[in-house]
């Protein structure tokens, strides 16, 4: 259980380390959100799993923070991108289609 | 353990390293809070690790709080962007 717990915690810094890459190799801020978000949501999940395999006292706390992080993380991503939206940051010039536009071709 | 500590700390330090930069250069204040947004969500796993290198139950407590205010921390300063224009 130990093992399976520390291979959990590799995998999580291995999607931290792929969620900072993302967040400064992006090309815009909807995408830098996307990256940052998703990866470093996965491996929050799976860090925070880990640790509570590898010390059983710890499980429910870690458990309650996993609920935690599944509900705020999103929320705030999606606050933070309708707020780009809303003040006018343009997207990338690669963007084929605005949805919130009514999905048209630009 | 101690060898897995250490590449645990090596990835998460370049992950802090890149977002940390986005910080610095980013184009506009969006860019600048979502890398402080991917930043706080890493340093949240990071302190339930430090749970288990110190062996210290109370930093689960801290992770909690700290995910509880960096949530109201991006709520609310993206609200603030949004009413400015």
């Amino acid at each position: 259980m130990i093992i399976l717990g520390y291979i959990f915690i590799g995998i999580g810094a291995f999607f931290y380390f792929l969620g900072g890459l993302g967040i400064l190799r992006m090309p815009d801020v909807y995408n830098r959100l996307q990256a940052g978000t998703k990866a470093t949501t996965l491996g929050s999940f799976s860090v925070i799993l880990g640790v509570g395999f590898v010390n059983m006292d710890y499980l429910p706390k870690a458990l309650l923070i996993i609920a935690f992080i599944a509900l705020t993380n999103p929320v705030g991503s999606s606050v933070l991108a309708r707020a780009a939206y809303l003040i006018g940051i343009k997207p990338t010039a690669k963007t084929k289609v605005d949805e919130c536009k009514g999905g048209d071709e630009i | 353990m101690n060898v897995l500590n250490y590449i645990y700390f090596i990835l998460v330090g370049f992950g802090v390293l890149f977002s940390f930069l986005r910080m610095l250069l980013g184009p506009t204040s969006a860019d600048r809070l979502a890398a402080l947004d991917t930043l706080n969500v890493v340093l949240t796993g990071t302190i339930v690790f430090l749970a288990l290198v110190f062996k210290n139950g109370l930093y689960l407590d801290i992770a909690l709080v700290y995910g509880l205010l960096s949530f109201v921390e991006t709520v609310l300063i993206a609200r603030y962007l949004e009413g400015k224009k």
